[in-house]
Parts: C-alpha cells; structure tokens; sequence
C-alpha cells in the first residue's frame, strides 16, 4: 500500500471514530470523507463497511448513487456553473461554452495541471439572479463572460 | 445609541456582492468615526434591488438599491446617508414590488437578523406555538383542517390529512422530516424562509410534532444551499438554548429536537420516500406506495413530511386561526402561496400573494416583463417537471385546479421566464436528459423511458423519421406518465406535451407541421 493510500485510510478512521456505527449515519460519513480527500476512495469501501456492519456492495452502492460522492478526486478548484432551466433563460448555455473555450476542456473535465474542473449543476437557488456559478461555498450571480473571467484570475496565486 | 445599517446576507444578495458591501461600510463607519453598526438581515426577496441596504429612520426603514463596494465611501461621505443620496429609493415598505404582496409566511424575511430570536419573538414569532400548546393535539389539526392548507412542495396534497394520520398512528416514535430538498429550478423560496427566517421553519415543526406526538424531527437540505445550511447550524442550537428544542420543547415533558442532514446532490430526494431512503442511509431508491410515509416512513415509524413552507404555514395558522389563513385564497387553493419570479424577468424574486391573481399579474405586474427587454415567450411554471405556457394562457388564474385544466401545475410556486431567443425543442430535449440524468433507476418507464425519449427527441429535431418519432415520443409519454412510480418519471412528460401541444413547431420540423395542418 502506498503512502496516499495509507494516509486516506488514516483519514477514514479518524471520521469513523467519531461516528455511530449506525447506518442513517452512512451518508453524513461519506460526505465529510468527501470534504477531506476530495473523493471517497475506493480502497476506503471495505473499512467503511466493516464499521457499519454493511456489505461492501452497499457502501459502493450508496458511494456511487450520489452526484456529490466522487470516486476519483477533481481538480483543486472545482467551478460549477448552473444549467438549469432559470439559468438557460439568462444565458447559462453560452456561458458554459464560454468557460470551455477559455479553459480549452470540455464540460465536466479537469484542466491538464488538475488545478481547474469546470462541470455542470442543477440549481443553487439563485435563480432569479443567474447566469449562476458556484466556486467552493461562494455562490456568484449574474455572471457574464467577463465576470467568469474575473472570477477565474481571482483563483490565481491560489495554488 | 448607534444607527443599525442593514445589508441582507442571503445567497442571492451575496451572490451580487453583498458581502464586500458590508465589508466596506463596516470599514468606513470604523475609519470615519460613525456612530453605527452594520447588521446583516435576511433578503426581503426583491431581488433586482439587491444589494439593498437598509437604514431605519422617523418615517420608517429607507432603502438604497444596488449598492456597490466602491459607492460606500460616497453613500457615507456625510455619515448616515439620508434620503437625499441618489441611491435611496425611498421607504421600502413603499416599493410596489413588495408593497403589493400579501406576506403572511415572509412577513419577516429581510426585516430582522435572521438568527436574532429574541427579534423573532419581538415580530410575531412564536405566537403559534404558544397556542399549540395550549391545545390539544386533535384541535391543532382541527386548525389545519379549517385553513385549508395544501402542501407546497408541489403535490398540493392537503396537510391535515397527513397530520391526522400521523396523530391517529399508534407508535412509540414518531417523526417529522421538513423537506428542503429544493431541487427544482426557478424556485427559491424555501433557502430564503430558511436563510431569512429559520426560527419559523423550527417553530413549524414544533408545532407539527405536538399535533402528531413527533418526538424526533429531521431537516434534509440540498448540499447546494450552503449559506442556509450555516444558518440552520447556528439557528437550531440557539432555539436548543431558548427551550424551543429540546426536552420540554413539546410542554408536558414532551421532548422533541431536530437534526440537519445534507444530500448529496440527487434531485430525486425532493421525492419524500426517495429523501427517506437517504436519512436511512440507502441509495435514494423511490418507495413503493402503499404504505405512506404517514403510517410507515422513517425508520419505519409513522412520519410526518412537509415541505418547508408547508411547515412555516402553520405558524401563522395557529397565531391566527385557520379561518384567518383560510379567507385569502379562491376554489380549494386556500392562503397565499410565495410564488418566485425568475429566469428571463425584470424584477425577480419571491412575491407571496393570495392565490387566485392571474400569471401575467405576476410575470408582467411584479416582474416587469423581461430582462432581456426582448418580448416574453413563454414561462416555465412549477419546475423542470411543469409544463411550458405561452402569453395567450397567462390569464390563467393561480389556482392549482385551473393550472391543472390546462395540463400543468403550480407545483412549488416557480415562474421561470424566456424570451424570444428561446428554442423550446432544445427545451424539452433538456426535460427528458434531466430526467435521465436524475433517475434513481427503480422503475423502468423513467430509467429507460427518459433515455428513448432523449434520443427521439434527437431524431424529430434533426428531421429523421420525425412522423414515427412524434408517434414514438407520445406513447413514451403515456408510459412514463401512467407508469412511474414517482412524480420524475410520472411529470417528466408534462413540460413536453406542453410543447408539442403550444409551441410545437419549434420541435417538430416545418414539413412535418404542414403535413399535419393539411391532414
């Protein structure tokens, strides 16, 4: 076992210390182990299901139901811009083409230096102020093609 | 004394700069020596004003109407600014857009600290509880029962049917889960109620659980509303702390608290037993119904689930008598329903009004036609699972059953706007892709139907085949529609016939529509 795969197990034990091996508390779990490592590893399946007494296909069945569990980590920083129907009003289509020409990656990738993922989302309650991106927790409005822009080079010198 | 200033710290006033506006004020109030303080209200959910900033004087609060961080430094220049300033737009109470709603459930939204309690309990909050109380569990549902409330997640099925099931289910635990799993587009009104207001989703819930017996209660969040989520997690352990939650919570010795739980990003979850599934612990599988979740829900006990403004309602029912709630509203659709203005409009927003005003009262009244300034075309009603109406119907009445005689629904209260760059084949092309990309895959007419759908829909637009792809894409329709388990599979039709029936040569090639016009 290498040295990243021994360092997300340690991870998972820590969250697993603090958490009741009851099952309603399966997907909180997952969440926060999300938070850490940015995915929920596979390798990470088998010691989760112990704690819950669950079969590993159920922690993989829940792992990979959820659009926000990811199986692989993206990039550092992960920009979602809404294109949901309040958003396609205002323009989110040509904003997200815009995105990808800026960036050169399609939709639902990462840049080749994984510092950048752009991908699609469905609706941050925002709609009455779209075109609507979400960079971390920060929820942006009205954001044309200038302000992604802005917003992108905000994101420099962060690593 | 020091003057308060308001700035709102809701996700859409944030999302326009809010932030660095309270920002800057703090810092020049500080550098300047003012004599005020900056307090961070909810939105009042008139969103083209944003960010509003408020300041409270003899005639009443006064607003100034989407500042930016750079205009601080004049807006202070002479202190507290005053009327005078170019960028005051008079008392807010005043301005059409609000002054023209009928706020019962948001009468506080904007007005208050959102996590102040004891500024709660000074405008009106917790007079409801305090009567439920006092009463026993039957006359609050009684109390429901005569306000005539509908759920307002979008089923609009009446509420105290639910709770009299709950209250008449013999269990030793029983639950309420409020649903803030807001996942339709265009609607935005549960994260303001929450991000504005919380105490008053909590005191619904109270009051839910006395009239059902409840002991535990739940909140399930969508993980995309993160600033409602910091709310909830300040809010619910300062009503631990005011004895609002906790073992006295119901009186009589009765305990009753909430635990927040976060989704994970699955739309099927706004489904009430799919949400179940996932408190569970499970991969978000709709369940068969029967049994409802009133007689077997979480954990197998008999639950209570309600839509956040379902729960808020209730408050304002037990302040002030359900035949109070019941007087606004016209046919079965009792109240007032905070409808939300979004997508293509000028004014967009929350704007709670009886039921019974016309769309284009709405649309063109408070919204103000488009943004864009470019003619309104067609406006999305009830979510990505409603059906797409043209101007010609907006003199429909807001009323779930006139909605429902032309083939759509109020659902949650969204109005998504477009103008006339819209291109409602791309439109329904995108209903059946949501659908695919959001079933959970129990039933087949959903998991697979959505899939054949999108690529008929793919076919008609592309001119292959159109006349049996029309044929292929109706009977798919039917299936999805009377074979779903649940409302995605079962609505997702809903928008698309609303196409095929109003907007129909945008999906359907020209030759195509002439061959039907001669036949």
């Amino acid at each position: 076992m290498n040295h990243d795969a021994e360092r997300e197990i340690e991870i998972v034990r820590e969250e697993l210390a603090v958490t009741a091996p009851t099952q309603d508390l399966l997907l909180p779990l997952l969440l926060d182990v999300q938070r850490r490592l940015g995915h929920v590893p596979s390798s990470c399946i088998a010691v989760i299901a112990q704690h819950f007494n669950l079969s590993r296909a159920d922690v993989h069945g829940v792992a990979s139901f959820y659009h926000d569990l990811r199986d692989a980590p993206l990039g550092r920083h992960v920009v979602q811009i809404c294109q949901a129907e309040a958003c396609q009003a205002v323009g989110c289509r040509a904003l997200a083409a815009h995105a990808e020409a800026r960036l050169g990656i399609a939709m639902g990738t990462t840049t080749p230096d994984s510092r950048i993922t752009i991908e699609s989302a469905y609706c941050f309650g925002n709609c009455a102020c779209g075109p609507t991106v979400r960079i971390g927790d920060e929820i942006h409005g009205r954001v044309t093609a200038d302000r992604f822009d802005a917003l992108l080079s905000a994101l420099d010198g962060r690593p | 004394m020091t003057t308060p200033i308001y700035v709102p710290n809701d996700t859409s006033a944030c999302s326009l700069g809010a932030d660095a506006v309270a920002r800057a004020i703090e810092s020049t109030i500080e550098a300047r020596g003012i004599k005020a303080r900056v307090v961070r209200n909810g939105s009042r959910g008139a969103y083209a004003l944003e960010p509003l900033v408020e300041i409270d004087t003899a005639r009443g609060r006064i607003g100034f109407a989407r500042v930016e961080p750079q205009q601080v430094a004049d807006l202070f220049a002479a202190g507290v600014p005053d009327g005078r300033h170019p960028l005051c737009i008079g008392r807010v109470d005043d301005v059409p857009f609000l002054k023209s709603q009928q706020r019962l459930t948001f009468a506080r939204a904007g007005v208050v600290d959102p996590l102040d309690i004891d500024a709660y309990r000074a405008n009106g909050g917790l007079e409801g509880l305090a009567r439920a109380r006092s009463l026993p569990p039957s006359q609050i549902v009684d109390e429901i029962r005569r306000s005539g409330l509908r759920g307002r997640g979008g089923a609009a099925f009446p509420a105290a049917i639910k709770w009299q099931t709950v209250l008449d289910a013999a269990a030793s635990t029983k639950h309420v889960v409020c649903n803030a799993d807001e996942g339709d587009s265009g609607t935005f009104a549960d994260r303001l109620l929450i991000e504005a207001d919380p105490y008053q989703l909590i005191e619904g819930m109270v009051i839910a659980a006395i009239a059902t017996g409840a002991s535990r209660g739940f909140i399930y969040l969508r993980s995309e509303y993160p600033r409602a989520r910091a709310v909830l997690e300040h809010a619910l352990p300062v009503a631990r702390r005011a004895g609002l939650l906790g073992r006295d919570a119901c009186g009589a010795g009765e305990p009753f608290d909430i635990e927040l739980r976060i989704g994970a990003g699955a739309y099927v979850c706004g489904e009430e037993t799919s949400m179940l599934e996932s408190i569970e612990g499970r991969r978000a599988l709709v369940r068969f119904k029967p049994p409802v979740p009133a007689i077997s829900g979480l954990f197998g006990q008999p639950t209570l689930v309600n839509n956040v403004l379902t729960l808020a309602a209730a408050t304002t029912i037990l302040a002030k008598g359900g035949d109070y709630y019941a007087a606004f509203g016209v046919g079965r659709s009792r109240g007032t329903m905070p409808f939300q203005l979004s997508g293509n409009i000028a004014n967009g927003g929350v704007v709670e009004v009886p039921f019974g005003a016309t769309l284009r009262s709405l649309v063109d009244g408070f919204g103000g036609g488009s943004l864009s300034g470019r003619p309104l075309r067609a406006a999305q009603i009830g979510g990505p699972l409603g059906a797409y109406l043209p101007p010609a119907l907006w003199d429909t009445p807001l009323d779930y059953e006139a909605f429902a005689a032309e083939s759509a629904m109020l659902g949650h209260g969204g109005i998504v706007a477009f103008d006339d760059a819209v291109d409602l084949g791309e439109q329904a092309e995108f209903a059946m892709r949501f659908c695919a990309h959001e079933s959970c895959g129990k039933c087949t007419p959903c998991r697979i139907g959505s899939v054949r759908g999108v690529e008929a829909i793919r076919r008609i637009r592309r001119g292959d085949a159109a006349a049996a792809n029309v044929a292929l894409l109706e009977d798919l329709c039917e299936t999805m529609e009377t074979g779903s388990l649940c409302a995605l599979g079962g609505l997702t039709p809903m928008p698309i016939r609303s196409i095929l029936r109003h907007f129909r040569s945008d999906l359907i090639p020209r030759d195509l529509i002439a061959v039907e016009t001669r036949s």
